[in-house]
C-alpha cells in the first residue's frame, strides 16, 4: 500500500545492534506517517469534491449519451462478421493512486486484442489517458494509434470528445467497427467496465433496418455517424471520470485509515521503548551507586 | 391533464410498452431533447418539434416516417400537449425519429431563446462578417463562415 504511494519508509537501524530502534527514529517514522496520513486525507476531500461534481454533470451526459446510441440500438445495427478492421477506444486518465480503475481497462483492452488477433483481424488502438499508455505500449506498442495526454486534470467537454474524434478522423485508420471500453460508474463504492459498440459508415449504411429511414443520403448519414462518434466518446469520458473520481476517494480513505492503525501501533511502541530508555538509565544510576559503596 | 397522462403511462409501463410496438404509430411521441450539459426533455410527450436541419425545417409529429437529419444553426420548436410551445436555439446535432415514435434531439449547444442578447448577436456577426475579408487559411475561414451562419440564424430568431 505505502509502496504505491511513494512515500519514503524509514527502516530502524539493524546492524550489529539489537533488533530495537532507538527513540529518534520511531519519532522520525511517527511523523512521516502522520504527514501521509494528512495528504492522504486531504486527497480524499478533493476527489470527494470533483466526484459530486462529475455525478451531478454525468446525469444530462448519461441521457445524452443513451440518446446517442438509440438510432444503433433501435435500428439493430450488427456489424459484419467477416469484417477485418477493429478499433479499441480506452478510456482512462493520466493520474494514479484510484485502486484498480487503470489497470482493468488495460486487462480488458489486452482481452479484446488477444481474441481479434487471435480471430486473424486487424487491431488499432486509441488511448485516452496516459497511464493506458503506459500499461499497453510494451506489449502492444505496434497497435497503438493515437495518445491522448492530459486527461483527468479537468472534467471532460464535449469539445475534449471532438478533438479525440476529430484526431481519430484525420489519422486515416479505417475501422470497420470497433468498440470504446470505459468505467461505467455504478455507485460511489463500485464501477464496471464497459464496452460499447462502434460502428463505420458503411455497417450504418448498408444495415438491412436502414431501409426503414427515409430521406438520408450520404452526407446526412456521414456528418451523423461523426456526430454520434463524438458523442459516444463523450459519454464514455464522462463514466470514466466518475468512476474514477469515487474509486480515488475510497483509495484515499483506506489508505488513511491504514496510516491511523499504523500511528496507533508506532505510538504504542514509542511509549514502551521510551520506558525501556528510563528503566536502563534507572539501573545504571542504581547500579553505578552500588558499586561505589 | 398531462400530468395524468404521464402518471398513467408510468403505472403500467410494460402494456404500454407492448402496446406501442404493436399498433405502431401509437398517438404518443417519446422526445427525447439533451445537450452534453443540460437535458430540456426527457422521453416526454408532445404534440409536434418543428427542427432546422441542413436540408430545411420540417415538422415531427407523432408517427412521422423514420428519418436522421443534421441540424443546422437554428430555432427548435417544441409544442406541448397543452397547446403551450417553448423555443430553444441549438448550435448544430442531430435528430433521429425512430420507427416506434421515439424522437431523440441532441445538440451540442442548446440555450432557451430568451436567454440569448440581439445586440450581442449582431455585434458578433458584424464583427465575424468583417474578419471573412481578411482570412486566407481554410480552416479559419470555415469557421468565420460558421460564425457568421451562427450569428445570422440567431438574429434573424430573436427579430
Amino acid at each position: 500500500m505505502f509502496a504505491r504511494t511513494g512515500a519514503a519508509l524509514f527502516l530502524p537501524q539493524c546492524g550489529q545492534v539489537r533488533n530495537m530502534a532507538t527513540l529518534k527514529d520511531i519519532t522520525i517514522r511517527l511523523k512521516s506517517i502522520k504527514n501521509i496520513q494528512k495528504i492522504t486525507k486531504s486527497m480524499k476531500m478533493v476527489a470527494a469534491a470533483k466526484y459530486s461534481r462529475a455525478e451531478r454533470s454525468l446525469k444530462p451526459a448519461r441521457v445524452y449519451g443513451t440518446g446517442a446510441m438509440a438510432l444503433y440500438e433501435k435500428a439493430e445495427i450488427k456489424a459484419p462478421e467477416d469484417k477485418n478492421k477493429h478499433l479499441i477506444i480506452g478510456v482512462s486518465s493520466d493520474r494514479g493512486l484510484c485502486g484498480a480503475i487503470h489497470s482493468s481497462v488495460a486487462k480488458a483492452m489486452k482481452n479484446e486484442i488477444a481474441k481479434l488477433l487471435g480471430a486473424g483481424k486487424e487491431v488499432m488502438i486509441v488511448n485516452v489517458g496516459d497511464k493506458l499508455r503506459g500499461l499497453l505500449y510494451r506489449t502492444h506498442g505496434q497497435h497503438i494509434l493515437i495518445n491522448c495526454k492530459e486527461v483527468g486534470r479537468k472534467p471532460p467537454t464535449f469539445t475534449d470528445a471532438s478533438i479525440i474524434a476529430t484526431e481519430l478522423l484525420d489519422s486515416g485508420y479505417e475501422f470497420d467497427q470497433g468498440s470504446i471500453l470505459f468505467n461505467r460508474f455504478r455507485s460511489v463504492i463500485s464501477y464496471k467496465t464497459d464496452e460499447k459498440p462502434l460502428f463505420s459508415l458503411d455497417t450504418v449504411a448498408n444495415s438491412e433496418n436502414m431501409g426503414i429511414y427515409d430521406d438520408i443520403d450520404a452526407d446526412v448519414l456521414r456528418n451523423y455517424q461523426e456526430f454520434a462518434l463524438v458523442n459516444i466518446i463523450y459519454f464514455g469520458m464522462k463514466e470514466s471520470t466518475t468512476s474514477e473520481q469515487s474509486a480515488r476517494m475510497t483509495a484515499m480513505d483506506s489508505a488513511s485509515k491504514n496510516a491511523s492503525e499504523m500511528i496507533d501501533k508506532l505510538t504504542l511502541t514509542f511509549n514502551r521503548t521510551r520506558q525501556a530508555v528510563i528503566t536502563k538509565e534507572l539501573i545504571e544510576i542504581i547500579s553505578g551507586a552500588a558499586a561505589l559503596e | 391533464m398531462m400530468a395524468a397522462r404521464f402518471l398513467l403511462r408510468r403505472a403500467v409501463p410494460a402494456l404500454r410498452h407492448a402496446r406501442c410496438y404493436a399498433d405502431a404509430p401509437a398517438a404518443q411521441m417519446s422526445f427525447t431533447f439533451a445537450s452534453p450539459t443540460q437535458v430540456f426533455f426527457k422521453e416526454a410527450n408532445v404534440k409536434q418539434i418543428d427542427v432546422p436541419t441542413l436540408t430545411g425545417a420540417f415538422g415531427i409529429l407523432p408517427a412521422h416516417v423514420p428519418t436522421l437529419q443534421v441540424l443546422r444553426p437554428g430555432v427548435v420548436t417544441v409544442f406541448n400537449d397543452d397547446g403551450s410551445s417553448a423555443k430553444y436555439f441549438v448550435s448544430s446535432g442531430s435528430v433521429t425519429v425512430n420507427a416506434d415514435s421515439s424522437v431523440q434531439l441532441l445538440a451540442e449547444e442548446a440555450v432557451p431563446l430568451d436567454s440569448l442578447d440581439l445586440a450581442a448577436a449582431k455585434a458578433n456577426l458584424e464583427k465575424a462578417q468583417s474578419e471573412l475579408g481578411g482570412v486566407s487559411d481554410e480552416a479559419a475561414r470555415a469557421e468565420v463562415l460558421i460564425s457568421i451562419e451562427a450569428n445570422e440564424a440567431i438574429v434573424k430568431a430573436l427579430e
